[in-house]
């Protein structure tokens, strides 16, 4: 067994700085290139355990993860699109008219 | 290394494969026919499709052989990545109803004049001249019966997931279809887009958490089958740490998904913005996959380790009811108010979760709390569904009148309609001889037989709070004379075609019977047992 601490510490680095992100950064695009972030965090560590455990099933979790994360960008890209088109802005802050 | 041809039990999973066969069927449907013979195919393909798939439901549950010590009844197919059990019967069953009351709701036409509810073309801008064109020549996006299926067929594999990874997927695809729809609406389209943008970044963020949750609990049993998990828990002392992060990290993205506090934000900006028959479709379905994952994780996964999330369980049930039924008063648009209440309503199904789970330590005639979830998920998708549908019809000249205001004197102007809608709201409060008070009778029951009081009197007091904001709307309904407000118009109700009608109907039917004869349906859900571990 191999010590993958520091590929997990690594990881949870990323999502943190993916998270962070996401809370803090005002364009909706790079509200998402965080969020594809995270995602990519999740797959380091998913790989990282599979090394660990010496089977396949987080390997392969992995390729799924990066299917469903094209998946996301066609859907997400789509809406951040139409949003921009309509209010010549991509900034959160700005879709606003719907609250309390 | 040889390759071992993977066993799938194609009969069991026949609901499955006919939902997605038929959402591809629908794309095919969208590239080939011309526009104008769409509309008809989608609606018939997608209904017919809804249709075959209950029966093989049916058939599927009535065929289910016992498991072991005949408490659960089922099998796992697919490589054990699909459990096909009581419970995810009887779920799918609910889904599939609920769907095909979605597709009626989506089919309707009479309402916008000869058009559909959603947007002539969604690529053109609102307020341009694209725009009027497209809607001059009528244009519909028929693209929403295909990505209804696939929302569908996400909903049916949620709930049924035997491992992490296939609860991940399946999250995913009853997700991304819902984004979509969120910001398809013809009228408001301005907040519709703003609902999809805050939908689908939230529910990124949220299914983040829910992956690395994932991770965690991958490098904590070396496993992402449930039963593998369930016996790391049970065995592995060492690296609680990851264990205790992973529940929690799987816990946000589940907990979004039904919206409970402090995960609530997107629930009443969605419900307000996406149009009102996706509402009604994504309020009901989304809330009961989302509680059948919920439950199967925490129960067959996490079972042994009871005492290590139910306390987050407890504080998260309470805070939901408390924060759901308190904003619910305030608030001045339908839409949201009926958000707000389903925030309640997610608290009161927590309260239920918290309950007694085996058979073993009930006396006779007492449900567990599976089953007092199950059926307030079936109460609650009813009187949802119904609430939903008649908000479509309570319109003026912009569209739908969801401004409170203009509902005031609605009773006296349209008394069916309006009776109607207070029997909903009647049912979502909980009022003795409607459904609702059966189901919340059940939850409370088993919350207070787990020990769970503090959580069960905060349900009763927040179970006031609601009544009191359901009684004040349907007082305004009926006794409130209308002021007009300050644009001086009030709404009245559109008769609906067949379709819609056959929606509420059918809601209303559901409604009336459970509440006067819940007993069926309580042992069709007793009927269901335990999850298979």
């Amino acid at each position: 067994m191999d010590d993958v601490t520091p590929y997990i510490i690594l990881s949870s680095i990323l999502f943190t700085i993916g998270c962070v992100g996401v809370l803090t950064r005002r364009n909706a695009i790079v509200v998402f290139m965080c969020v594809e972030l995270m995602l990519n965090a999740c797959n380091l560590a998913l790989v990282a355990f599979a090394k660990q455990h010496g089977n396949l099933d987080g390997q392969v979790a992995a390729f799924f993860v990066m299917v469903v994360a094209a998946a996301e960008v066609v859907v997400g890209l789509a809406i951040i699109m139409t949003i921009f088109r309509t209010r010549r802005s991509a900034s959160v802050d700005d879709a606003s008219l719907l609250k309390y | 290394m040889d390759f071992t041809k993977p066993t799938i039990e194609y009969a069991e999973l026949s609901p499955l494969l006919i939902v997605f066969g038929v959402a591809i069927l629908g794309v095919l449907v969208e590239a080939f026919l011309p526009r104008e013979r769409r509309y008809l195919s989608q609606v018939v393909l997608s209904s017919v499709g809804l249709v075959a798939a209950l029966v093989a439901t049916v058939w599927v549950g009535v065929d289910l052989g016992k498991v072991g010590d005949g408490a659960a009844r089922g099998l796992v197919a697919a490589e054990g990545t699909v459990v096909v059990d009581g419970p995810s019967v009887f779920l799918w069953g609910l889904i599939l109803v609920f769907a095909l009351g979605g597709v009626l709701l989506f089919a309707e036409r009479r309402l916008e004049a000869g058009v559909s509810v959603f947007a002539g073309q969604a690529a053109a801008l609102p307020g341009t001249e694209a725009e009027r064109q497209a809607s001059t020549r009528g244009l519909d996006h028929t693209e929403v019966y295909p990505l209804l299926m696939f929302a569908v067929g996400g909903m049916l594999l949620f709930p049924a997931a035997g491992d992490l990874l296939t609860m991940f997927v399946a999250l995913e695809v009853l997700s991304l279809p819902l984004y979509l729809l969120t910001g398809l609406a013809r009228r408001r389209r301005l907040l519709s887009q703003e609902a999809a943008l805050k939908y689908f970044l939230l529910g990124a963020f949220s299914s983040g958490f829910f992956l690395y949750g994932v991770a965690l609990i991958y490098g904590f049993a070396g496993s992402m089958q449930l039963e593998r998990i369930d016996a790391a828990v049970r065995a592995n002392v060492e690296n609680q740490a990851l264990l205790y992060i992973g529940i929690g990290m799987l816990a946000v993205g589940l907990l979004f998904k039904v919206g409970a506090v402090p995960f609530q934000a997107w629930t009443p900006d969605v419900y307000q913005g996406a149009p009102t028959a996706v509402t009604a479709f994504m309020a009901a379905g989304t809330k009961i996959a989302a509680f059948g994952a919920l439950l199967r994780l925490f129960y067959v996964g996490f079972g042994a380790d009871r005492w290590g999330w139910q306390p987050m369980l407890w504080i998260i049930a309470i805070l939901t009811m408390l924060i759901g039924a308190a904003l619910a008063i305030v608030q001045t648009d339908v839409k949201r108010m009926l958000a707000y209440s389903s925030i309640a309503h997610t608290g009161f199904l927590l309260t239920g979760v918290l309950g007694v789970q085996s058979a073993t330590e009930l006396a006779d005639g007492e449900v567990t709390s599976l089953q007092a979830v199950l059926f307030y998920l079936t109460t609650y998708g009813f009187a949802t569904i119904g609430a939903f549908a008649i908000v479509t019809l309570v319109r003026d000249s912009g569209g739908e009148a969801t401004s409170i205001q203009r509902w005031a004197g609605l009773g006296r102007r349209s008394p069916l309609v309006a009776g109607v809608f207070a029997f909903f709201l009647l049912s979502l409060a909980g009022i003795p001889l409607t459904a609702g008070f059966v189901g919340k009778w059940a939850v409370f029951t088993v919350a207070l037989s787990a020990g769970a009081w503090p959580v069960v009197l905060t349900a009763i007091a927040s179970s006031i709070i609601a009544v009191y904001f359901y009684v004040s709307f349907i007082r305004l309904m009926f006794f409130t004379e209308p002021d007009g407000g300050a644009e001086g118009e009030v709404a009245s109700v559109t008769s609906p075609s067949i379709l819609t009608s056959a929606a509420i109907v059918i809601a209303l039917a559901g409604t009336v019977v459970l509440g006067i004869v819940p007993g069926p349906v309580l042992d069709l859900a007793a009927h269901a047992g335990q999850f298979i571990r």
